[in-house]
């Protein structure tokens, strides 16, 4: 994290609600998260741990409320941005890509028609400007014979290559920040790499920060700097990514990590967590995490636990690591 | 194609006859010539005619009627009231249910005081889809002075319903879809996620309903024409011409069976336009150029 100079996007305590019939309920419950210009910061969560809608509320294309807190990007409000100003920061200064390249593209259009609408309206680039542009940026993101592919359908194009057209969309403006949705959960093993080292390479590029949100923790460890693993809408730990892989500190974040496969020993059973996440909509008092957790003890249940500082910059919500308990001084 | 290329044949037949009809005088579809009175087709005027009531090359294409009217004259008059009924209704009705649909479909999440938009809009269509339509329009052409103008405006205003509930079901579907939180997430202004984005993917169906509706409302026009509230009797129309023509079905079979075959025609036509549309429009059934 940049010390002492603002921060390129900046969360604080940002809770967002949901309506619903009876009453609201809270998909983020509170999470502060700071991106520092050219940093690559990981969100890390299983479905439905919110990680998705704090992205889209940055955007804020998210159908929620935001409760409480503020998400401020390169010193501005953007809660309280008029919607034209908005509009030019998306996909101006900050570009986003999603999960599903087969449907984010529009299937009347070519790609040529799609990269040059989003230049010729943040950019006001002429026709022919805007066509060379675009043929440059397929280059940029590798597509082979781009000029073809420039008068060409997304149906025509394989998953691989829509991942990298909606890349090529999502930096056409050079965003400040790139928010990647899980970029890679729809694609081949063999593609999410290439598409994780094109990201990698644009971001040098570019000096753009990255916001990248997977639960993939093989991409995170590869491609991020620093890590922050949410879980029922709560950020449980937060760390460097060497660090926090080394000496995860929740026990959560430990689960996670023994359910990884192991590649030298093959066959083992992989460690499953027990029980589900609890429904947003009833959380207990306390950690959300406390009902399958296997170091579960009294203080867990009826409070919820803050941040504690386990190591240089890695943090942890877990009353195993209160330095004033006297309990937990070693490690479980 | 072939509908296409029947269709613009008749919208040339229909200007140019409209041209004719009322430049040339010989060719006045009003023209009474009792001598000639129920012609068959391609029969040849009498000697009996004087000199400026003679047909163009002294035949009748059609034959003549029971007044001894020009029924190939009379049925170009009727193609250009068809035709001008149908696309007008048609472009009335598009208009109406496009905007109505669209809105129930993007903005339908909105409260207005204690109502949703979808709500309002939809009940709204439901209400207008009860009204028995052929016996509403009846009584609004009886009630308004009879001209080809209220005839379109009426018919375009009770078709509209079905075209708003495909709009509606299109939208609803695509607002949820990855490529309209895409082009959201790259700061396009909602008109023109709505306009460019959202309804030519909307418009398949939208087309297909509108080639039918144009067939709908030439029909509904020839129906009342036939019933005598259409367009006023010199005045040819389709309609009319059929109508006329039922009382002599044994005698001049040609007199219901030319403006039969016509209607059949122009319906057919649009029906295959709208199929060829609806393929053009969808690039993933598009011939490739390479």
């Amino acid at each position: 994290m940049s010390e002492g100079n603002e921060p390129l996007l900046s969360i604080r305590d940002l809770r967002i609600e949901f309506a619903s019939d009876t009453r609201p309920v809270t998909a983020v419950r509170g999470i502060d998260l700071q991106i520092a210009a050219g940093e690559t910061v990981a969100l890390v969560g299983e479905s439905g741990s919110g990680k998705s809608v704090t992205a889209m509320s940055v955007m804020r294309l998210t159908e929620g409320r935001i409760a409480t807190g503020s998400i401020h990007f390169q010193g501005l409000d953007l809660a309280s941005v008029p919607d034209a100003e908005m509009r030019a920061i998306r996909g101006g200064q900050i570009g986003m890509i999603f999960q599903e390249p087969m449907t984010s593209l529009n299937p009347v259009f070519s790609i040529g028609r799609q990269i040059e609408e989003v230049l010729s309206l943040h950019q006001r680039l002429s026709a022919r400007a805007a066509r060379a542009q675009a043929l440059e940026l397929l280059q940029r993101v590798g597509i082979p014979a781009p000029e073809r592919r420039l008068a060409q359908y997304p149906h025509e194009l394989s998953g691989g290559m829509k991942q990298r057209v909606m890349l090529a969309m999502a930096i056409a403006c050079r965003p400040r920040l790139l928010i990647a949705d899980e970029p890679t959960t729809a694609l081949d093993v063999t593609i999410q790499a290439q598409i994780m080292e094109l990201l990698r390479s644009l971001q040098r590029e570019f000096q753009m920060a990255v916001l990248l949100i997977t639960h993939d923790l093989g991409v995170v460890a590869h491609f991020a700097e620093r890590v922050l693993v949410m879980y029922a809408g709560k950020i449980v730990e937060q760390g460097p990514v060497r660090d926090l892989f080394k000496r995860a500190a929740h026990p959560y974040t430990r689960a996670l990590l023994a359910a990884l496969p192991d590649p030298k020993a093959p066959g083992k059973r992989l460690a499953a967590i027990p029980g589900r996440v609890p429904s947003p909509a009833m959380l207990p008092p306390g950690c959300a995490f406390c009902a399958r957790c296997a170091h579960a003890f009294a203080p867990c249940a009826p409070q919820q636990p803050p941040l504690f500082a386990v190591g240089e910059a890695h943090r942890a919500a877990c009353f195993l690591h209160d330095p004033s308990a006297v309990a937990s001084s070693s490690t479980p | 194609m072939l509908g296409l290329m029947v269709l613009v044949a008749l919208v040339l037949v229909a200007l140019l006859g409209n041209l004719l009809t009322s430049w040339w005088g010989v060719f006045d579809p009003a023209t009474v010539r009792l001598p000639d009175k129920l012609l068959p087709p391609l029969s040849e005027a009498s000697s009996a005619l004087s000199k400026d009531l003679l047909p163009p090359f002294h035949m009748y294409p059609f034959g003549t009627d029971e007044l001894g009217r020009n029924v190939f004259a009379r049925m170009l008059q009727g193609a250009f009231v068809s035709l001008s009924v149908g696309i007008v209704a048609v472009s009335i009705s598009l208009g109406i249910g496009v905007t109505v649909g669209g809105l129930a479909g993007f903005y339908g999440q909105r409260k207005l005081v204690f109502i949703s938009v979808d709500s309002l809009l939809m009940r709204f269509t439901d209400v207008v889809l009860c009204f028995p339509t052929f016996f509403l329009i009846l009584t609004v052409v009886a009630l308004l002075p009879p001209s080809i103008y209220n005839i379109m405006i009426v018919i375009g205003m009770t078709s509209w319903m079905s075209t708003a509930r495909f709009v509606r079901a299109e939208f609803l579907a695509l607002r949820e879809q990855d490529f309209v939180t895409a082009a959201q997430a790259l700061g396009l202004p909602e008109w023109r996620i709505i306009f460019r984005h959202m309804m030519p993917n909307a418009m398949a169906p939208v087309l297909v309903s509108a080639t039918i509706n144009v067939a709908y409302a030439i029909l509904t026009e020839s129906a009342l024409s036939f019933l005598g509230f259409g367009v006023r009797p010199p005045y040819a129309t389709w309609g009319n011409i059929l109508a006329d023509g039922r009382s002599y079905i044994f005698d001049a079979p040609w007199l219901f069976l030319i403006p039969g075959a016509a209607i059949l025609l122009v319906v057919l036509a649009f029906n295959l336009v709208g199929e060829g549309l609806r393929d053009a429009m969808n690039p993933k059934l598009r011939k490739r150029a390479d």
